[in-house]
């Protein structure tokens, strides 16, 4: 299981600020969520980066059980 | 005695300019430069806002402002002391919600670097503020997409 974080309005609109996903790669934690969470969560998803331990994910890329993988929407600090 | 070097804080914390300045103010500076970064009242809503709301995971926050702090001390090695201190959760009208101090031999770096810092977190920190006026909140519209501070122009 890898744990999703999600962030800001990612957050919002999954309801949850993380979660426990089965899957063998970035994409397919992604997929899953999008099930999970529906389409406001699918709509922040088109416009996010996707991290894996704080570093953008490549396309495919393989995540196992101690890997935190982050949805980050557009920011607004400062 | 002169301390640690760099003080990077991402919390629910009002913030303390003055405490910072103290900190990074060394013997062998002669500037200490500060910005604070203050909620106030207009955003692109037409809504006076009365607060702002801010988000983030703190251990990445911190670990990307890290990063920001490490290239400022890159292309700055003159450069003493490096405070960055964000503050999450309800920031009022009025109150920093970010602040940066940076002390150096000589003014010059130490304005640049301050610039550098203030503008790298912007653009390289994960960090989302809801906007809140009277009866409502919405996310801040004033957004943009997350770089990493390598990518940020030299």
């Amino acid at each position: 299981m890898s744990r999703l974080l999600l962030l800001g309005p990612a957050r919002e609109a999954a309801g949850v600020r993380s979660a426990e996903i089965d899957a063998a790669t970035v994409d397919e934690v992604i997929a899953l969520a999008t099930l999970r969470f529906g389409k406001p969560f699918a709509e922040i998803v088109a416009i996010s980066r996707v991290w894996v331990n704080g570093v953008e994910a490549s396309p495919g890329q393989d995540v196992g059980p101690i890997d935190e993988i982050a949805v980050v929407p557009p920011i607004s600090g400062g | 005695m002169d301390g640690a070097s760099e003080w990077v804080a991402v919390s629910a914390q009002p913030l303390a300019p003055d405490e910072l300045v103290a900190w990074a103010t060394r013997r062998d500076c002669g500037a200490v430069v500060t910005f604070c970064g203050t909620a106030r009242t207009t955003s692109t809503f037409e809504h006076e806002i009365i607060e702002l709301d801010y988000e983030t995971d703190v251990d990445l926050a911190e670990s990307r402002i890290r990063a920001v702090t490490a290239r400022a001390r890159e292309r700055w090695p003159e450069v003493r002391a490096i405070a960055v201190h964000h503050r999450i959760g309800t920031v009022l009208v009025r109150e920093p919600a970010v602040v940066v101090a940076v002390s150096s031999p000589h003014r010059r770096e130490a304005f640049e670097a301050a610039q550098f810092c203030i503008d790298a977190v912007k653009h390289t920190v994960p960090m989302w503020k809801r906007e809140v006026w009277q009866g409502g909140s919405a996310w801040s519209e004033q957004t943009e997409d997350i770089v990493d501070v390598g990518d940020l122009a030299p």
